[in-house]
């Protein structure tokens, strides 16, 4: 695919699996996201970074159906980036996907949250573990295979009197559920309750949940907060295999920048619901506006530096002509 | 050795400040309890020479408040004692471990005793006749564990707080009494296939219309309390249950309103009536004739679809749906994540459940012959829900259990005739049913506030197959 793509466009320009464009999201009158246009290159690990309150979580929970979007339209390609006209098509029928052989269409604004994870594959995590508790860990990766399992089972009938494709597909489920707990190392606890795990093993299993639903985009709400350093190497070796092996296109939201600047291809940094930054993990560190962002500085400092960025533009342009 | 000492040391120097406190803390509730009971119970208004005037009670105050005291003094020095090593709080505990070990040869038990009940009780009483009323109790007692299994499914599993069961147990009532009771349904099938057909097999067509009928009734209800969580799907629930109710009293024209509905077709044995005549049950079989033999069918009836009800149940909490209502109970939001319609787990569960109680609302009508909207009031649904509370949310042992011990300790209650020895004539011990009733459903819910069984079994495993502890799995939202 990168092959195909012309020469200095970065992947997320030239095969975007997942493109944001223009986005808002007002509540009331607070508007958390304004006007945010961004791409996610397929197989790319995707960072959304930003200080507290950007608004990274309300787009997720836009990608993710959770919330309607007030404004905006959210792309997603199976297969390959659809063309102008496909996309303009799709958009003009009022259908919410556009589906082919090859390549499918999904217009996620216009899907209800189950239905982008189950039809248009966006598996996700939460900021606040949402694990199923009081079921075991087994179980949790097993109710991650609903819809397969629920047409395998012949919606019940053929599962209530236990028909042989039933339990083959019950086996193949189990299967699955074990390779995922073999990668997150929770083998030894598949029988022991979710919410008996400790802190760091909860987040493996939730992202193993995810995995088991067979996503071609994973989303992960802040999916280091609360490890120590060896269980955010850890995660970083599992987002790599998970992308590696799986061709599973990764976009997260992090606050650890020891993870971010690690393992991602590309950084979109948000500020007051804003796009202030997008690019390689090198450009945005070292971008004047990101580190005022973050470091905060006051107004003056902020417009002191943006008329030194616009003198260098000017300065760096006039010199090219 | 030396390590045991050094652990009962502090406590036996603490010791005479631990007397003091609990006598303190005694003493202050003995003060609290003389302050309530003093007007309640030191004075009684009695009549004089026509003229209403105060007498006082000190005798029976002091006992009263002493009792308090003492008993608060004892719980102190005992189980309330400081010294005590607190129970840890984590995983299962010794009881809900028992539980597990021996719950799984406490079924068999279980089932075998229901399958006997009938033939126990008449030989111990010497006869069917005398057993008539243990095993009406019986049949009373297997319709609530139906109930309480049906209802389990929307509340223990799917985490949905249903407080108008009782509507679907109408339906499934009323739908027998109206069919069986059709005059044009009878001559159809009379010109059909015989004139006593319908009378004969109206119960064995119309069971699983009644369970079909309260299905769909249990979707109208799911679709407007879909977007409802909590209390206000209580509420809406509630709301709906008595709505059925007013809908029978008053639609006179179908319904027959509040005189209900008599002489339904009585229960036969496959289409052989019970009766005396040449054709019936006991002629055919070579019996003399006994009425007891349909109350005995009844009794095997009403087993075989609790059976049923509770076979399907642990069937589906393996399937994908079943799995589908446990995590929906545990969190709705992390299922959207998952790709699974929540819309359709919530209309599943609901009319499952319905249907099992249109099925026993069925059966109650044929039992009865007799059905009128006073049979489903509230009453009927808080007790189901009781039930399934008491029992452990999603347990099927616990609800079992528990529908045997409210309905069969409610009529137990009845027979404390032996207390009139220890009290004298006057007393009657009826009265205090409910009292005594109350204080074991305060009691159960302190001891185990989940229910009896309030351990969840894993519907699947790799190794081993462990209880999950109740601490940690959750009630529902709605």
């Amino acid at each position: 695919m990168a092959n195909s793509a012309p020469a200095g466009l970065p992947r997320w320009e030239a095969d975007p699996i997942l493109a944001v464009e223009h986005l808002f999201m007002r509540f009331g009158g607070l508007i958390a996201v304004n006007d945010l246009s961004f791409k996610v290159g397929r197989g790319d690990i995707t960072a959304l970074i930003g200080p507290n309150g950007a608004g990274k979580t309300t787009v997720f929970n836009c990608i993710t159906g959770f919330y309607k979007p007030s404004e905006g339209r959210l792309v997603l390609a199976h297969g390959r980036a659809p063309t102008e006209d496909e996309l303009a098509r799709v958009t003009l029928i009022g259908e919410r996907a556009l589906m082919g052989a090859q390549s499918s269409v999904y217009l996620l604004e216009r899907m209800p949250d189950y239905r982008v994870s189950g039809e248009a594959k966006v598996a996700r995590t939460f900021q606040n573990i949402r694990l199923f508790t009081g079921m075991t860990v087994l179980e949790n990766l097993m109710v991650a295979q609903h819809n397969a399992l629920m047409s395998a089972s012949g919606y019940s009938l053929k599962g209530l009197f236990g028909l042989p494709s039933w339990n083959a597909a019950q086996r193949a489920a189990t299967d699955r559920a074990k390779y995922w707990l073999d990668k997150v190392g929770l083998t030894e606890r598949a029988d022991d309750p979710a919410g008996d795990l400790p802190y760091g093993a909860q987040r493996r299993l939730e992202i193993a949940r995810a995995m088991c639903s067979e996503p071609i985009l994973l989303c992960l709400d802040e999916p280091a907060a609360g490890l120590n350093p060896r269980e955010s190497l850890e995660l970083n070796t599992l987002l790599r295999f998970i992308r590696a092996e799986h061709g599973t296109s990764i976009l997260l939201i992090e606050h650890d920048m020891s993870v971010v600047m690690e393992i991602s291809d590309h950084v979109v940094v948000l500020d007051y619901g804003t796009k202030i930054s997008d690019g390689t993990p090198e450009a945005v560190k070292n971008d004047p506006r990101v580190i005022a962002a973050y470091l905060g500085v006051d107004e003056d400092a902020v417009e002191q530096v943006e008329a030194e960025i616009d003198e260098a533009v000017a300065h760096s342009t006039g010199a090219r002509s | 050795m030396a390590v045991q000492l050094a652990e009962t040391a502090p406590a036996s120097a603490a010791s005479t400040s631990v007397i003091g406190e609990a006598f303190k803390d005694a003493l202050i509730t003995g003060l609290i309890a003389l302050g309530l009971f003093g007007p309640l119970i030191g004075f009684e208004t009695i009549v004089i020479d026509g003229v209403l005037g105060l007498a006082y009670r000190p005798q029976l105050l002091a006992v009263m408040v002493g009792i308090i005291f003492f008993g608060r003094l004892i719980l102190n020095l005992t189980i309330w004692s400081p010294n005590r090593k607190p129970k840890a709080r984590s995983g299962p505990t010794a009881f809900d471990r028992a539980g597990t070990v021996i719950g799984p040869t406490v079924k068999p038990l279980l089932l075998a005793f229901a399958i006997g009940f009938p033939f126990i009780a008449s030989w111990s009483l010497g006869g069917l006749n005398e057993s008539r009323y243990l095993i009406d109790l019986g049949i009373l007692i297997l319709t609530y564990v139906m109930l309480g299994w049906g209802l389990n499914i929307v509340v223990g599993l799917a985490g949905l707080l249903d407080l108008g069961y009782v509507a679907f147990y109408a339906v499934g009532a009323y739908t027998y009494a109206l069919l069986a009771t059709s005059a044009p349904i009878n001559d159809f099938f009379a010109g059909l296939l015989g004139a006593t057909f319908w009378a004969n097999w109206a119960f064995w067509i119309c069971l699983p219309v009644a369970g079909l009928f309260a299905g769909i009734w249990g979707m109208i209800l799911g679709f407007p309390v879909l977007r409802l969580r909590g209390d206000y799907l209580a509420i809406v629930t509630l709301a709906f249950g008595e709505i059925i109710r007013l809908v029978l009293i008053n639609w006179t024209d179908l319904t027959n309103g509040g005189a209900g509905i008599a002489s339904i077709p009585r229960a036969t044995f496959f289409g052989i009536p019970f009766n005396a005549s040449e054709n019936g049950f006991a002629a055919l079989f070579g019996l003399d004739f006994n009425p007891m033999h349909r109350i005995l069918f009844l009794y095997f009836v009403i087993l075989a679809l609790a059976l049923i009800t509770a076979f399907a149940t642990v069937r589906l909490r393996k399937l994908p749906v079943g799995r589908a209502w446990e995590a929906l109970r545990e969190d709705e939001i992390a299922c959207r994540s998952l790709g699974i319609n929540t819309t359709n787990v919530k209309l599943s569960a609901f009319a499952t459940g319905a249907m099992f109680g249109g099925f026993a609302g069925c059966f109650f009508a044929v039992r009865a012959g007799f059905v009128s909207p006073e049979s489903f009031t509230f009453d009927i649904s808080a007790m189901i829900l009781a039930i399934v509370v008491l029992g452990g949310m999603g347990s099927q042992i616990g609800v079992a259990v528990a529908a045997a011990v409210m309905m069969g300790g409610m009529e137990m209650l009845r027979n404390l005739g032996f207390l009139r020895q220890v009290f004298g004539n006057d007393f009657d011990p009826s009265l205090y049913r409910m009292l005594i009733f109350g204080f074991a459903m305060v009691a159960i819910m302190v001891w185990k506030p989940r229910g009896l069984v309030s351990t969840r079994d894993p519907t699947i495993f790799l190794k081993e197959r462990k209880a999950v502890s109740g601490d940690l799995v959750k009630e529902g939202h709605g």
